[in-house]
């Protein structure tokens, strides 16, 4: 065996060590890396309930309410659970109804989440007004096609 | 090397261009997603300069050659540059459009992570004198830290955060329109050949320098005319 195979060698159980060494890391933090919890997760009593956290999902279609001044309130939902929020203060300009968004405070006694900051999330699809004015027509179209069937 | 620099005017020019002029508006973010076509090819670089620097590092450790560690110290400014410019633009896309300069979620944590291996890099290259050592320790550094790559690319993933998936990926084409998409690539190849012709112009360099005591280089027509 010349030296740089010996080198070599060296190399590759020092990567593979160290990348098991950061998968385990990476694995014992798990749910302390993520940035928020899903309506389910809240569900579960998997969130803090005595201290700020970020709660994450889609906002429900029809459920903001404009209240006195600039609170708000809205439910966030991931499809299966829903937590109902307050908010006062400026929503970012992407905050829609059915838009992804990320609220960050504490569970109130009442069931009611009390933000004190809201983020809107995105997601990872761009594309021209037309084109999502066109696939939106082809899914109603769709939609009502398939009421027919 | 002229030609890698012509082609990076060239084609960033065109990129652009076409980033301001020709690609559409996006559906839901307006203008304001224009930003992308600098912040994502700006990314993808930062990641896989990275990985190219730590392959030559590799190669430098294994086989004793002196060039390779040369390049990997020519190409981590320009990295170093590119997870700059990709944290910037990405405050500035943020702050619009999710309402925050900077969060402390994982795909961000770990791009700023970068950062920080880039600037040790060259911080303890710098730091030794002996151009060996100096070397093998920045080598040894720039390996450790490669970890940080798959981490960044698949912080999406794994965990919930509050950047977005990728809209880009082999194995499931992209979710973009598609000049939005064409001018994003050539964005991409733009930032390539930057990167190749900087990095080969820094390597001219940085051997010219190490060799300075060498007959080869007193010999060079640039010393004898003085």
């Amino acid at each position: 065996m010349k030296a740089r195979h010996k080198r070599f060698g060296f190399l590759l159980v020092g990567l593979a060590g160290l990348g098991l060494a950061a998968w385990l890391l990476l694995n014992a933090l798990d749910s302390n890396l993520s940035y928020f919890f899903s309506p389910t997760e809240v569900a579960e009593n998997k969130a803090p309930k005595d201290h700020v956290y970020r709660l994450g999902g889609l906002v429900e279609s029809g459920s903001l309410q404009r209240g006195q001044e600039l609170t708000v309130r809205f439910v966030v939902m991931d499809n299966a659970n829903k937590v109902n929020v307050e908010y006062t203060g400026i929503l970012p300009d992407l905050f829609k109804e059915g838009q992804g968004v990320i609220a960050q405070g504490r569970m109130g006694p009442d069931g009611v989440f009390v933000a004190e900051e809201v983020l809107a999330k995105h997601d990872e699809n761009y594309m021209p007004p037309e084109v999502a004015a066109a696939l939106e027509k082809s899914h109603r179209e769709g939609v009502t096609g398939m009421q027919k069937l | 090397m002229p030609w890698f620099s012509a082609a990076a005017v060239v084609l960033i020019g065109v990129g652009l261009y076409m980033s301001f002029f020709v690609a559409p508006t996006d559906y839901k973010q307006g203008e304001g997603y224009r930003i992308i076509f600098v912040h994502v090819p700006a990314a993808w670089m930062s990641m896989f300069i990275y990985v190219v620097m730590a392959l030559w590092s590799g190669i430098g450790l294994v086989f004793n050659t002196r060039l390779s560690a040369m390049m990997a110290q020519a190409l981590a400014p320009t990295g170093a540059m590119f997870t700059f410019i990709a944290l910037w633009t990405g405050a500035f896309w943020g702050k619009p459009m999710w309402g925050a300069w900077w969060v402390w979620d994982a795909r961000l944590t770990s791009e700023l992570i970068l950062l920080f291996l880039y600037i040790g890099f060259i911080a303890l290259q710098g730091a030794i004198d002996d151009n060996r050592r100096a070397d093998r320790a920045g080598a040894i550094l720039a390996l450790v830290g490669v970890v940080n790559i798959p981490i960044i690319y698949y912080s999406v993933k794994w965990w919930n955060t509050l950047h977005q998936g990728a809209s880009v990926s082999i194995t499931k084409g992209s979710s973009m329109g598609e000049v939005m998409l064409i001018t994003m690539l050539i964005m991409t190849f733009g930032f390539w050949a930057y990167s190749i012709a900087v990095a080969l112009a820094r390597v001219r360099s940085i051997i010219l320098e190490r060799d300075r005591e060498s007959t080869w280089v007193s010999q060079l027509p640039e010393m004898r005319t003085r």
